[in-house]
């Protein structure tokens, strides 16, 4: 939001701070100054991000009553009077002295409209704004359209209040404030016909709407280099009313973003009054006094909500020690909070609490304050304070106690630390989560973050268990129409990424979570997912056995020993032959292997890409190992190699199962150390195995004899799976 | 004790005319003139194994000889002093074999034979390939690790949320134009539940607070590390996903003074204890007080630069006094959150902001890629 100092200035003509010092102490009390624009002559133009709650400050009264609060300076009261200068009685005696009837206004909704002044002017000249107004557009960027509809835009930028000049001649009868009727057709001031919705609130004539309420207005009773006589709308509407409208038709104004946050209750007369001034700059008169329809319920819950207890105890109980010793005292609290509008009235002894005030108003001269003579210097004090009808963010004990905190400078607080006899207590899988992530970069492998979301036929084929995939209601992008079932789609885009860009040898991880469920329930877990591509692993193109060795590396590190590794049910995106499963007493906790060439071509990569994906959840129900260390033997231990032959359906897991069958316990180790197939000295069909074993015993040095009586029994058990010693 | 002095020279054994120590360092005097007599020429590798052999040879070794000789015919008092002096020259003819070792070389041979295997010490040492942290899990733990040092816990929740823990509960009310800040994607399907079950991805690491509060009774400090979403538009600074960490500090007599100590005594462990803290009133829904935090800028030291649009600070965390609405839905499962006997702070910071600014990020979605030229810079 735009804001120009010289206009502030002109509400607080006791201002003598610099631009600059202005502006910093604006963002201090939290009315951020972003930037400090220079104008020249104009003085310069302040860039305001006002935070969504402070409605009140989106202008340039409210911004100018922030600035009177902080340096302790008078504002310049608003005026509900056609004659800027005139006292209020005065403006209310002219005002019942305007001849002719008074508009006819009815609210149909008195809950949704709080308050509907309505003003006639008739024989007004549409033309081009000039002077101040003019100007102060053209500073701000502001477009400027007619005299009419640029007096209620300088409306909004001055005190905040949106306004609505009808074309009087183009309505028929009074102004009705009703629901919209089912269907009921309204084209608006942007010149798009909207079908209305009838929880839609309308600001209607005998006849049709002419404006959905709060939002904007109707292109049929726009203003026009034709108008004559023109009606001025200034009301109050609710909050929720008016952001349902807004968000059913997709129109966020300039009045919408106001009323949805809270409009000031006691607007509406001086900001018809502001409007009605600029346009009969050009001439014409005002017709009848000013319709003014209050709906006190609205009023009782606005500008004049009961007042509200508050403790100066609150305040140091909640805000803590300040800078100053003697921190903040009776007289401050009371000082910031009069200056903010409230009305405060001390909660005596015992005694029944004082009756407050009247509800102040736009103009802070009418707050009542209490005497300085009254001020307590009570740690405890206690108030009842009525608060002001531009506030409506402020309902409770706490908003007073910011407020305080705001306007007395939140870096006058001490920084202080506080005590605490707890316990740091660790995730209970933060140790096996770090211990995961520290294999897999000791391995080589790099970590990496991919998208949570995937495209459908992705969810649809890496889903571990079948429609299982959750659908996003408001997708970022049809790639992204899936919550990921799994961390492979992610994956394999990372690295055709990588690939594509010449980079060959690429390993990555990723840690995560995944979706399972449904629209009804949505379930998270946990999941590690494995990729990689040429040479990032050692000097050869990566293999089956490079990523098996690493999932053997990770499940090696739980406590559980009973792990293996099958090929049954291999899920559709790998290699049928050169991938696993690994089961961990007796659950899947990965599938890993080369990814199936279909998939990869489907994916244009051309080069051999092993993947895998690890259900954490299932590995972190393990726990980590500990390692108890075994005791060394002082004993030699004794090298032999077997060199056999064995026909090619005989796998590695049927020879460790019968050598782990022998079951002798000086059996230290055994090991494939060379396996050769489709070489001359081999017959078809078979391969050959240089096994390699360690035996040695914790108690003995092992004689001659022994290890013949083991190599006999090795052999033997080879020879049962069709094994046959080579000479 | 004279008397007993052998006048017998044994061989060559030098002559000990008494043990007194004046005597003895006379006589120790004398053979190390002779050691070093017979050192001049050690300029051969057989020359100095000559002289070796002939002063330390384990059986024909003169100093062996002598120290026999003398120590067997020397008084008990006396064998200690002779004992040192031996000690000590044997040390001194140590040190002239070492002396003449290293200015010989062993062999002229060995020499060539060294020389010829001599390598290029320039050339690139051998390198496995070592895997690299994800630079934003570097910064999410160095932060975990400053929280735990201070007595904060790790807590953690769903990343799929429902409106009443993502919004309702953090004082978002429905409808509420608060909610507009955050753009929510939504999961499908949801219209049929009440709004406070509909399933959305979390906004904020927000909803953890409660999640913790609803287990938990204080007094309690954790911090939450995540992943949030936003229906945000991609550019450098800006991605749908981005990680926040959260902090709660809930106990009796909690201050906003204890809340601006706690983060700048963080800020302070995180970027070095010269760095200041600064705080300006904001609005969430949630805290009240609400603060933003400025820290002064860790690249220039607050005088300025182009990091800091030359302010000398930069924006960093969002935090405030946890609303006593916020406590009151938390009462409806955990009785002990009375918001008039205790209070609490809460804050946030974005993890990806951090490390952006650390390793000096420029585009938010590298960090997203998976692109190892990237990635390969934080090994």
């Amino acid at each position: 939001m735009k804001i120009l100092s010289s206009w502030l200035r002109e509400y607080i003509p006791g201002l003598t701070a610099t631009d600059r010092q202005l502006a910093d102490d604006l963002t201090l009390r939290g009315i951020a100054v972003e930037g400090v624009f220079d104008l020249g002559a104009n003085g310069p133009l302040f860039e305001m991000d006002i935070t969504t709650n402070r409605v009140d400050a989106m202008n340039h009264y409210g911004i100018a009553r922030e600035a009177a609060i902080i340096y302790g300076l008078k504002l310049v009261p608003l005026s509900a009077s056609l004659n800027e200068l005139s006292s209020r009685a005065e403006a209310e005696r002219s005002e019942a002295a305007v001849e002719g009837p008074a508009f006819p206004v009815n609210i149909e909704e008195p809950t949704l409209c709080g308050r509907f002044t309505a003003r006639v002017l008739r024989n007004v000249k549409i033309q081009p704004s000039t002077g101040i107004v003019a100007e102060r557009f053209r500073l701000l960027e502001q477009k400027p359209i007619s005299n009419a509809v640029d007096a209620t835009n300088y409306c909004t930028l001055a005190i905040g209040q949106p306004t609505h000049v009808f074309d009087l001649d183009k309505l028929v009868g009074g102004i009705i404030v009703r629901r919209a009727r089912k269907g009921e057709k309204l084209r608006t001031l942007d010149g798009i016909e909207r079908t209305l919705d009838p929880e839609d609130l309308v600001v209607a004539d005998e006849k049709r709407p002419h404006g959905i309420a709060g939002v904007m207005g109707g292109w049929d009773s726009m203003i026009t280099a034709e108008t004559k006589n023109v009606l001025i709308e200034a009301a109050w509407f609710d909050t929720i009313t008016v952001r349902l409208s807004s968000k059913r038709h997709l129109l966020h104004t300039d009045a919408s973003h106001r009323f949805e946050r809270g409009a000031d209750f006691n607007a509406p007369p001086v900001a018809s009054a502001l409007v009605s001034r600029i346009l009969l700059e050009a001439g014409g008169h005002q017709a009848g006094p000013l319709t003014d329809v209050l709906i006190s319920e609205a009023e009782a819950r606005t500008a004049k909500r009961p007042a509200i207890a508050f403790s100066l105890g609150e305040v140091k109980r909640i805000l803590g020690p300040t800078e100053d010793p003697e921190g903040i005292t009776a007289a401050t609290a009371e000082t910031i909070l009069t200056g903010l509008g409230c009305a405060l009235a001390k909660d005596g002894h015992g005694s029944s609490p004082h009756k407050p005030g009247p509800a102040p108003s736009l103009d802070p001269s009418r707050a009542v304050s209490i005497e300085s003579a009254e001020m307590s210097t009570s740690d405890s004090q206690s108030y009842n304070v009525t608060l002001p009808s531009w506030r409506l963010d402020l309902e409770r004990e706490i908003d007073l106690v910011e407020e305080i905190a705001r306007v007395y400078g939140y870096n006058r607080f001490r920084n202080t630390l506080p005590a605490f006899a707890g316990a740091v207590v660790e995730l209970p899988h933060a140790e096996k989560e770090s211990s995961v992530r520290r294999t897999l970069l000791a391995l080589g492998w790099t970590e990496a973050i991919s998208s949570t979301f995937c495209a459908a036929a992705d969810a649809a084929l890496f889903a571990p268990q079948p429609n299982s995939a959750v659908p996003m209601g408001n997708p970022l992008s049809e790639e992204a129409g899936m919550l990921r079932p799994s961390l492979l789609p992610g994956m394999l885009s990372m690295l055709a990424l990588n690939l594509n860009r010449d980079v060959e040898d690429a390993a990555l991880f990723e840690m995560g979570t995944v979706f399972g469920g449904g629209p009804e329930r949505v379930d998270e877990r946990p999941a590690l997912a494995i990729g990689a591509a040429g040479h990032a692993l050692t000097e050869s193109d990566v293999t089956f056995y490079d990523v098996k060795g690493t999932i053997e590396e990770l499940l090696g590190e739980f406590s559980s020993r009973s792990f293996y590794f099958d090929n049954l049910q291999l899920p559709a995106w790998l290699h049928p032959g050169r991938s696993a499963r690994a089961t961990l007493d007796g659950a899947t906790v990965a599938w890993f292997g080369q990814l199936h060439p279909a998939e990869a071509e489907r994916r244009k990569l051309k080069q051999t890409v092993l993947v895998g994906e690890i259900y954490l959840d299932r590995l972190y129900k393990q726990k980590l190992r500990q390692p108890v260390v075994r005791e060394l033997s002082r004993f030699q231990p004794v090298r032999r190699d077997f060199s056999l032959l064995f026909p090619n359906s005989t796998t590695w897991a049927a020879i460790e199962d019968k050598l782990r069958a022998l079951d002798i316990p000086e059996l230290r180790s055994f090991a494939p150390k060379e396996i050769l197939r489709d070489a001359k000295s081999i017959p078809a069909g078979h391969f050959s195995l240089l096994l390699g074993v360690v035996f040695q015993s914790q108690e003995r040095t092992l004689r001659e004899e022994e290890l013949q009586q083991f190599s006999r029994a090795i052999i033997a058990v080879m020879e049962s799976i069709g094994g046959k010693l080579r000479v | 004790m004279s008397e007993h002095v052998s006048e017998q020279v044994l061989g060559d054994i030098p002559h000990l005319s008494g043990y007194s120590e004046a005597e003895l360092d006379q006589a120790f005097a004398a053979i190390s003139r002779e050691v070093e007599a017979s050192s001049a020429a050690l300029s051969t590798s057989e020359a100095v194994e000559a002289f070796r052999l002939q002063w330390l040879g384990r059986k024909q070794g003169r100093l062996k000889a002598i120290s026999d000789a003398w120590l067997k015919s020397a008084p008990v008092e006396a064998k200690k002093l002779i004992g040192q002096r031996f000690n000590t020259l044997k040390a001194e003819i140590e040190q002239r074999l070492e002396r003449a070792g290293t200015s010989t070389g062993t062999s002229a041979l060995d020499a060539e034979a060294l020389a010829s295997e001599k390598i290029d010490i320039t050339l690139p040492g051998t390198r496995r390939r070592l895997g690299a942290e994800h630079p934003l899990i570097k910064t999410q733990n160095e932060l975990l690790a400053i929280f735990a040092r201070m007595g904060y816990s790790v807590s953690i929740g769903p990343e799929v949320e429902t409106d009443y823990y993502n919004f309702e509960s953090l004082n978002f009310p429905p409808g509420h134009p608060a909610r507009d800040t955050q753009d929510t994607l939504v999961i499908a399907n949801q219209d049929r539940k009440p709004l406070r079950d509909r399933l959305l991805m979390r906004t904020h690491t927000s909803p953890v607070q409660i999640r913790t509060m609803e287990q938990q009774p204080p007094p309690l400090r954790i911090v939450i590390p995540g992943k949030v979403h936003r229906n945000d538009a991609a550019d450098a600074t800006h991605s749908p996903m981005f990680h926040q960490l959260e902090g709660l500090c809930v106990d009796t007599n909690i201050t906003f003074a204890d809340l601006k100590g706690t983060l700048d005594h963080a800020m302070k462990e995180l970027y070095g204890s010269s760095d200041r803290t600064r705080f300006f009133p904001s609005f969430f829904p949630f805290t009240e007080p609400s603060a933003d935090v400025q820290i002064s800028c860790p690249f220039c030291g607050g005088s300025g630069c182009r990091k800091c649009k030359h302010s000398g600070w930069i924006e960093l965390l969002g935090c405030g006094m946890v609303d006593p609405s916020v406590f009151e839905f938390v009462r409806l499962k955990q009785p002990a959150y009375d918001p008039k006997k205790i209070s609490g702070f809460a804050f946030g910071m974005g993890i990806d902001r951090i490390t952006m600014m650390k390793y000096g990020i420029t585009d938010i979605s590298l960090m997203f890629s998976g692109d190892l030229r990237f990635l390969e810079q934080f090994a």
